[in-house]
């Protein structure tokens, strides 16, 4: 492997890392942090939450951080009032898409968008809510997924594919119609190809998909991921 | 539906020309709803497993695409273009017009399967708006009146064959 150190500045501090990194484990490594929802160590980054996008410097166009390798000369900005504001923006997007309620969410307090959204400020949503009505299923012995709460991160279907390797979950249609799906859009309960290994429960940032008398602070476990990726590098 | 007819040995066909290839499950698709005439959940398991690729990841794309049909459609096909120009231009009067006449819903069949009321992303002819496709011959500048003589003259063409 070529690894040859990239230089690069991030809100003005000198980084050096290798090649094939992204802004974000760059970021990481000089301890500065950049918000994410969709994008989990260990998993194929997604870019689809768009909450970690950075400037760089040299071009009006903001990259999500997740997804972009770095290159040498880089020079990043993670904060700065049109980013605070961008992120505002996705937040509220992410809320009015459906239907965000957490004094009724079982993941009241253990949520990662409610988190962000604090940490941002977003008390209003200043866009008309959605108030989608999607499917619940609680046909699994004890896994059930709300698609009301869902963000389409996609934390679940990568999870499944990538770690569990069995890729029960993954998505359908396009646009506002967009759900996560069991097999060809079974039932969880007929849906063969699932291993009830939780995985999708430990990884959803939200309360969309949990398991069911369970206290949620024990279920959701994301860095279980990482973990996993991490040991399974011993074994080859 | 995958009965022992041809149309397996052209699937098989189509699936060799791409080399069984994860890469041109698309094409292949494609070439499946050619075929059969629509994807249902049935030939897309076989697919999928002609492939080797996840059941689920097949759904997920034949889905996403709204050009593919995961229903048996009708005898006839309606196709009303929802492009700006044509939305602008009233088709969804004629739709709404085309469904009240022949007690269908868009995107659905009539109960005999004799009609389909589809709705398609711009096709291109805006300056025809509104544009109504019936068995892919496309009626620029389309009234409700005139569409749903259209369609009676073909449905009644029909009826005459039979007899």
């Amino acid at each position: 492997m070529n690894t040859h150190p990239m230089k690069l500045k991030i809100d003005g501090v000198d980084v050096e890392c290798s090649e094939g990194s992204t802004i974000l484990t760059a970021a990481k490594t000089v301890g500065i942090n950049i918000p994410t929802l969709c994008y989990l160590e260990g998993l194929t980054p997604y870019g689809g939450c768009r909450l970690c996008l950075v400037e760089v410097s040299g071009t009006n166009k903001l990259f999500p951080a997740c997804a972009t390798p770095v290159a040498s000369g880089m020079e990043v900005t993670t904060q700065s009032p049109k980013l605070h504001e961008y992120r505002k923006m996705v937040l509220q997007t992410l809320l009015a898409e459906r239907t965000h309620i957490c004094s009724v969410c079982i993941a009241n307090d253990h949520c990662e968008l409610q988190t962000q959204t604090n940490q941002y400020g977003v008390d209003h949503v200043f866009y008309e809510r959605n108030w989608s009505c999607n499917e619940i299923d609680s046909t699994h012995d004890f896994l059930v997924i709300d698609r009301n709460r869902c963000i389409l991160c996609t934390r679940c279907v990568r999870a499944c594919d990538e770690i569990e390797g069995v890729h029960t979950l993954d998505l359908k249609f396009h646009g506002k119609n967009t759900d996560v799906i069991m097999d060809q859009d079974e039932l969880w309960s007929k849906a063969c190809s699932c291993t009830s290994c939780r995985k999708c429960a430990k990884v959803c940032p939200v309360g969309a998909i949990y398991v069911e008398g369970e206290n949620i602070e024990y279920t959701k476990d994301p860095q279980v991921i990482a973990f996993i990726v991490e040991r399974r590098k011993c074994l080859k | 539906m995958l009965k022992d007819d041809n149309r397996r040995e052209m699937l098989e066909k189509v699936l060799k020309d791409h080399n069984y290839q994860k890469s041109a499950l698309l094409e292949i698709l494609h070439g499946a709803q050619e075929i059969y005439g629509f994807l249902d959940k049935e030939l897309l398991t076989e697919i999928s497993g002609l492939l080797n690729l996840p059941p689920s990841q097949v759904y997920g794309v034949a889905t996403f695409y709204s050009f593919f049909n995961l229903r048996k459609p009708g005898e006839h096909i309606i196709t009303a273009c929802l492009g700006t120009a044509c939305y602008v231009k009233g088709i969804e009067q004629i739709m709404t017009a085309i469904e009240e006449e022949f007690h269908l819903k868009r995107g659905g069949s009539t109960k005999d399967g004799k009609l389909s009321l589809f709705q398609t992303r711009c096709i291109g002819a805006c300056a025809m708006a509104p544009n109504i496709s019936i068995d892919d011959v496309i009626i620029g500048k389309a009234t409700k009146e005139e569409t749903i003589k259209h369609i009676k003259q073909i449905l009644g063409e029909d009826k005459t064959e039979t007899i």
